[in-house]
Order: structure tokens, then C-alpha cells, then sequence
């Protein structure tokens, strides 16, 4: 068990989220960071669908109150175990009244801490994700508060490299190069439903010039600023829509939909970011610059089995 | 004589690399929403596709790309398609109360130029159908709104439309069930819960459903 003495700017309970509400119209939800999310559950000795604390452009700082097997991943947020620097992308063990904290942002926007056997919390809708707007799931629908506890959901399921009683506590490390790039802000998408209402020049703004993470950038989604795209055309029904895609609104200014997306709506999809493009775009903050790059589908699905083998080395025993 | 009926090429389009978009048609239209719900319903059924989510007139599929690609799902949806979708039951159908008193019923009634009580007269005459449910939690869209109150969609959507609103935009119209962004007309408003957290599924409108309207009083 964890004891919230700060909870920083926004920390919510998620995981993989709802995909099966989106036919009520629920967000599917989840770490907005999937990749930072995965790989510190598996650092923890999780599956990769437990629960972690998602910390939006600050950490929390927990007390444990119980010897525990931790990881964080995600953004820099420059963590702290009883005031010294813990290692990120590490299993990390804290024992009774260590300290988690975090000293400042260096980079990034979200970070996840995972705590072996996961954190408990409130299942709605087949998923432990925290739904602000709907107030449920995870702890209670909220982001956490000082003097929240935070309960462990299980034993950990998979044996925890290094947190067994016998062996000698020996982490385990996601090494740098298995990490998302996340500086590069040249996100690779592929061309969307609606492409070929750009004319030609918008479509070059599109794939080339840059953008600017607008104020207005929550798990929702992003609204950019930059080059105005004309995508006017009929009026089109309303459709499905997928986490990544982003949305031509009259304005011309598009909207990048994340976790917490619409599940449906009526604007052009002129592009959706490769699904390996996703960690890097949740790690955008207001005033972030990024670039579209065209892609093929074969050439995203490479990164996202680039991405899979990353995560799969750390299953290995 | 008439032409024979021909079956309507479907149409796919990448929603990035693990979806796609299959679009049936591009009208609002009782039949073509009925195929999309089933074929929806049918892909569901399959293995490699993760979720199907029905549309106006579209289905958008989530699938594993370890077990299939675009293009084989694609012909699978054009084979499905092709088939003769299920006699639907008649929805459920739902009487919902409106006060027409909505904050953009003014610049509505000077654009269409008719008089606010004759939109809302217009609006309360047809049994719409519920044709998706989505957008934010139990949004329904509704239709077909009568030509008469068609209008484009704000240029700017709204950052925050209160819980209740009833809205037009296009061929459609719909009550926002919780204060979200939105970009349609705002005509009325509503009492009755549409979003039902504490139930599954946690909406009042299911896809298919009918909703009719009538004038309440302040």
C-alpha cells in the first residue's frame, strides 16, 4: 500500500482501457503512453493490462507502506527515492517509509508508475481507467488527492525479476535504445479517409510544415496550430473514430484525438499517427512543436512490431 | 421497368494501421444504417477484428495486425456486405420533452428564416431514428431532420455545451448528455438522463431505437 502525501498536477489510475463501451459512446480510454505504461508493468512483474498511475506534467509523492517493487517510465520528471535519484525504465524496490518523489519536469509530459501486482481500483466497464468527464473508474473517477491510499490489486502475477525473497534484489532495466524516441517529433502517419479533399498544397502543409501543441491539450485530444488545411467539402455523417486520427474541423486547424477521444464525429480524418507514433504524441505538452511524416501501413506496422519486441524483451527470463 | 437493384461497392480506407473505415453510402438513410449495424454485428464475430464500431453509414474496424491486413479484411467486408442484412425489429421507442428555448434558436430562425415556434413544430413532427450511438457518452444521433431545418455545423464548435442540449447540425439532431465541446445548434434542452453511468450499456438509446419530441413548457 501507497500513501499519497502529493499527488501532483493530474495522476489518474489507467490501463488499456474500454474499447468495448465505445458502442455507448464511452472513451476508450487508458495510458495515454501505452508503450510507458506496458513497459512498466512488465518492469514491475505485471501483465501489461494492470493498472499504473498515469502523472501529467508532475509526479506524485508516495509513501510506501509496505515493501513494494516499483517502476516509472514515460517523462522525465526526475524521480527521487527518499530524495536521491532513482533510476526510470528500472525495477526499483521500496521498502517501509521509502519516499517516491519526483524533483521536476526535464522532459516529457506523462509519466507511469507501476506497482508490482497492480494498483487497485475501480473497475467500470470492463476497465480500471480513470473517466474524468464520467467520474468512474480507477480511484473513484477522480485524479488522486494528498492522503489518498493506494491499494495493490493482486499478487504480482508474473514473478518479479529481482523482488523474490530468496534472490538477491537485482533490477531490471529497459535498456535506452529499446526506449520511443521521444524527442523526435516527426511523427509518422498514415494518409486518412479524407485525404483527397486537401487540395494539393494543404496536403504538403500537412506532410512537412510544422505544428504547435495549442492550449487546448488534454487525454481528449490536441488542438494544433499552424498551417490552416482546406478539407471543406460535403458535410459527411458521422463515423467511428480511432485514438490518433486527426480531425480537419472548419476552422482548418486540426485536432489530434487521444485516449479520451470522441468515438465518433462528423469532420474530415485527413491522417492518423502510426500506432507507434501514439507514446511520442502523449508526451506533447502546449506549445510543443511536431511534424506529420506520410507512412505506409507496412512501414508503421514494422515500428509497431519494433515497438512489440521491445516490450516482449522484457518477458524474457 | 426499374433497374435492378445493384449491391453498393464498399469502400475502405486506412484509420491508421491498425483500423480501417468501410463506408456503405453517404446518405442518412433507415437501410443503409440497418446494413452498417449488422455488418458491424457480423465483424464481430470474427477473430481478427478487435471491435466494430457501426456509423451513418460505415463501419469503423479495429483489427489485429497479426492476424489479418487491410486488404484481406477488406475483401471480407465486401463479401459480408454483399449479403442481405437481417430483418431488424422495430427500436424501442422513446418520448422526449423539450423546452425550445435553446441559446442558438434565434440565429436559427434568422438563418432558415422561419419563427421559433415553427422550428420547434417542425422538429417535434418526425419519429427520428436513433442512427449511431457515440461521439461522448449516450450521444445519439437522430434523424433524418427535415430538410427544412438543414444548416451546417458551427464554423467554431462550442469548448463547453451544457448537459441536455438539444442540438441540430446537417440531417441530424441529438441531445448532449453531458457539458461537453460540441459544434451543432442549440435549440432546447431536456430533463431526461441519456447517460446512465451506474448501468451497461450506459446510455438510454441503443442504434436503431426511435425518439420522438414534443414541446414542454419552461
Amino acid at each position: 500500500m501507497l500513501r499519497v502525501r502529493k499527488p501532483g498536477l493530474l495522476t489518474t489510475v489507467q490501463d488499456l482501457g474500454r474499447p468495448n463501451a465505445m458502442s455507448a459512446g464511452v472513451p476508450p480510454g487508458g495510458a495515454m503512453d501505452r508503450f510507458a505504461h506496458s513497459a512498466a508493468n512488465l518492469l514491475a512483474g505485471n501483465e501489461e493490462g494492470a493498472a499504473t498511475l498515469e502523472c501529467t506534467v508532475s509526479g506524485p509523492a508516495l509513501v510506501a507502506l509496505q515493501p513494494c517493487l516499483v517502476a516509472i517510465t514515460g517523462a522525465d520528471f526526475d524521480p527521487l527515492v527518499n530524495g536521491r535519484p532513482a533510476p526510470m525504465w528500472t525495477s526499483v524496490i521500496l521498502g517501509p517509509d521509502d519516499q517516491l518523489s519526483f524533483a521536476g519536469r526535464r522532459s516529457g509530459a506523462r509519466a507511469y508508475i507501476a506497482v508490482a501486482g497492480g494498483i487497485a481500483g475501480d473497475r467500470w466497464l470492463g476497465s480500471f481507467s480513470t473517466n474524468l468527464l464520467a467520474q468512474r473508474g480507477g480511484f473513484h473517477g477522480r485524479p488522486l488527492i494528498a492522503g489518498d491510499l493506494i491499494a495493490v490489486a493482486s499478487r504480482p502475477a508474473r514473478r518479479a525479476p529481482g523482488a523474490s525473497q530468496s534472490a538477491p534484489a537485482i533490477s531490471r532495466q529497459l535498456n535506452r535504445d529499446l526506449r520511443p524516441a521521444y524527442a523526435d517529433h516527426m511523427l509518422p502517419a498514415i494518409a486518412g479517409p479524407h485525404i483527397t479533399r486537401l487540395p494539393a498544397e494543404s496536403r504538403k502543409a500537412l506532410f512537412g510544415s510544422a505544428y504547435t501543441v495549442g492550449r487546448d491539450a488534454d487525454r481528449m485530444g490536441y488542438r494544433l496550430e499552424g498551417h490552416s488545411l482546406d478539407a471543406s467539402g460535403d458535410e459527411l455523417l458521422s463515423f467511428g473514430l480511432v485514438a490518433g486520427a486527426l480531425q480537419v474541423p472548419r476552422s482548418g486547424q486540426p485536432i489530434l484525438l487521444m485516449a479520451d477521444h470522441q468515438t465518433a464525429g462528423g469532420y474530415p480524418v485527413v491522417a492518423t499517427l502510426a500506432g507507434a507514433a501514439m507514446p511520442i504524441a502523449a508526451q506533447l505538452l502546449p506549445g510543443d512543436e511536431l511534424s506529420f511524416v506520410e507512412v505506409s501501413i507496412e512501414a508503421a506496422l514494422r515500428m509497431r512490431a519494433a515497438q512489440r519486441a521491445a516490450l516482449d524483451s522484457l518477458k524474457a527470463d | 421497368m426499374p433497374a435492378p437493384r445493384s449491391t453498393t461497392k464498399v469502400r475502405t480506407h486506412p484509420l491508421g494501421d491498425t483500423a480501417l473505415l468501410a463506408e456503405l453510402g453517404t446518405r442518412v438513410d433507415t437501410a443503409l444504417n440497418t446494413r452498417a449495424i449488422a455488418l458491424a454485428a457480423a465483424l464481430k464475430k470474427r477473430r481478427d477484428v478487435r471491435q466494430a464500431i457501426a456509423g451513418y453509414a460505415s463501419v469503423t474496424v479495429h483489427f489485429d495486425p497479426d492476424q489479418t491486413t487491410h486488404a484481406a479484411l477488406t475483401t471480407a467486408i465486401r463479401r459480408l456486405a454483399s449479403k442481405r442484412p437481417p430483418m431488424s425489429e422495430p427500436g424501442r421507442l422513446h418520448r422526449i420533452p423539450v423546452v425550445y428555448d435553446g441559446p442558438d434558436m434565434e440565429a436559427v430562425a434568422a438563418v432558415l428564416g422561419l419563427p421559433a415556434a415553427m422550428i420547434a413544430e417542425i422538429h417535434t413532427r418526425p419519429i427520428y431514428r436513433v442512427f449511431l450511438v457515440g461521439f461522448v457518452p449516450g450521444w445519439g444521433y437522430l434523424g433524418p431532420l427535415p430538410e427544412e431545418l438543414e444548416l451546417p455545423r458551427r464554423e467554431v464548435p462550442r469548448t463547453k455545451v451544457p448537459a441536455g442540449s438539444v442540438a441540430i447540425a446537417a440531417r441530424q439532431t441529438g441531445i448532449y448528455p453531458l457539458a461537453t465541446p460540441g459544434g451543432w445548434h442549440l435549440i432546447g434542452r431536456t430533463s431526461v438522463k441519456l447517460f446512465l453511468p451506474d448501468s451497461d450499456p450506459p446510455c438510454l438509446f441503443r442504434a436503431g431505437d426511435r425518439v420522438k419530441f414534443f414541446a414542454a413548457p419552461a
